[in-house]
């Protein structure tokens, strides 16, 4: 049974096909509203994501699909002791695919073991978190036309941001990308990701100045830079407004960089930046469900549950 | 058991200094019903210094253990005071509940009936790491 983990389970023959067909729900959303007419997805959140789970509940219901959902860590199976293995076993029975958040590392690949039914890794705890990287790979799409060539700006907490290193692992796999790595000395890349970057020769600098780089980028991926992540107050006082982006700094950046972030954002972009034509950070959350639903599709083909797909348009 | 020469039993040799004790305790040879020599930076000519263990009386181990501790460890099976096998040591793919994996957020860590199995992630460092949540596997 397929189910998708990591976002390096998918090929990236098997990515541009997800954002084709992404591609095609936006341009013809009327074609995909019943494909899933009678099937049902399980959401199982162990751990609140209240966006995530909204994402993927939109996405099945634009599908026409059913959504089953357990969203209360508290009143689920797993206060009761359940294993996930066994969860993973009886939801099976009841829905024909599962999206699970979990708050435990590799408790989505347990799931998959064990499930008789696709699984789709919705976040476990720290580790994988595909369907963000599948929402900022069509972002990154749609705003620039291509994956090759860029300029990618990371900033803020790229230690422990998770979606930072999936995202530097999946445009690690496209040609000619440079990688500028933006953030305090407390919260550098973990040496494994910059592993990946020198085995395969990829270009990539790191600075503490944003400002200095800014108008070299054309991505500019922002984090969220946490007090609790500092060693001392005094640190976190000095580096905290250096990592925020404000319209003066946009003023250096170019025309036609793209603004990202995984979002919720606290204060590290202005929210005068909103209005600005290369924010993309919202876009991003709706770029994640029409990829959601694209995954969902998949899989569910793949899993015989969907006996065809709608053929897409030409564009 | 003397500890130059074993009759029926097992000697790894060519251990990298310092992983004698390593090999030991994950091959489980604390057991009290077994007799063991350890011998620890012992002179030798092709590594400077190497571990050596001895085992006596048993002659089937986990290869796989040793080939995760030090692949280029030898392993040298005696009977009747003779050798009959050396056997060829390999880094192996998988290592299945030898190790426990120690991020306290791994799924593994909680539930403890999952099998802990470690992959060989990179062959030339010889990583291992956890298959669940990728936490490096220390030697
Ligand atoms: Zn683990």
């Amino acid at each position: 049974m397929r189910s998708v983990i990591d976002i390096l389970d998918l090929s990236t023959e098997e990515l541009s096909e997800l954002i084709k067909t992404a591609e095609d729900i936006i341009a013809n959303p009327e074609k995909y509203q019943e494909v899933c007419r009678h099937k049902k997805l399980a959401t199982l959140f162990f751990e609140p994501s209240t966006r995530t789970r909204l994402s993927f509940e939109a996405a099945m219901y634009e599908l026409g699909g059913n959504v089953l959902s357990v969203s209360s860590a508290g009143s689920s199976s797993a206060a009761k002791g359940e294993s996930v293995a066994d969860t993973a076993k009886t939801v099976s029975c009841y829905a024909d695919i599962i999206a699970m958040r979990h708050p435990k590392e590799g408790a989505a690949y347990v799931a998959a073991q064990n499930a008789g039914v696709p699984v789709i890794n919705a976040g476990d705890g720290g580790h994988l978190h595909p369907t963000q990287t599948l929402a900022d790979l069509l972002t990154i799409w749609r705003e620039k036309g291509r994956f090759t060539g860029l300029t990618i700006g990371l900033c803020g907490d790229l230690k422990f941001g998770r979606t930072v290193h999936s995202l530097i692992a999946a445009m690690s796999r496209y040609e000619g990308n440079r990688f500028v790595l933006i953030s305090p000395e407390e919260l550098k890349v973990p040496s494994y990701v910059k592993n990946i970057l020198k085995e395969q020769n990829i270009p990539y600098e790191q600075t503490e100045d944003l400002m200095s780089v800014i108008g070299d980028l054309d991505i500019l991926y922002m984090t969220r830079v946490q007090r609790e992540r500092f060693f001392n107050e005094e640190d976190y006082l000095r580096l905290k407004d250096s990592y925020i982006l404000t319209p003066e700094k946009m003023n250096e950046a170019k025309a036609d960089l793209a603004v990202m972030h995984p979002l919720p954002r606290v204060n590290e972009i202005s929210v005068a930046i909103d209005k600005d034509p290369r924010a993309c950070y919202f876009k991003q959350v709706l770029n994640g469900k029409y990829m959601r639903m694209a995954l969902i599709l998949k899989l569910l083909y793949e899993a015989g549950t969907l006996k065809e797909l709608p053929e897409r348009s030409r564009a | 058991m003397n500890v130059d020469s074993i009759q029926n039993g097992i000697v790894i040799d060519h251990l990298k200094a310092g992983y004698g004790m390593r090999l030991y305790e994950l091959l489980g040879l604390s057991d009290p019903e077994l007799t063991v020599a350890i011998m620890k930076n012992v002179t030798s000519h092709k590594l400077g210094r190497k571990d050596i263990i001895k085992i006596d009386g048993i002659t089937d181990v986990d290869l796989d253990v040793i080939g995760f501790v030090d692949p280029d460890a030898t392993v040298n099976i005696i009977r009747d005071g003779r050798l009959i096998e050396k056997k060829s040591i390999e880094a192996p793919e998988r290592l299945t509940n030898v190790l426990r994996c120690k991020n306290p957020r791994c799924i593994s860590t909680t539930e403890q009936e999952l099998p802990q199995i470690f992959v060989l992630s990179d062959r030339k460092t010889k990583t291992y790491r956890c298959l669940y949540c990728e936490t490096r596997a220390e030697k």
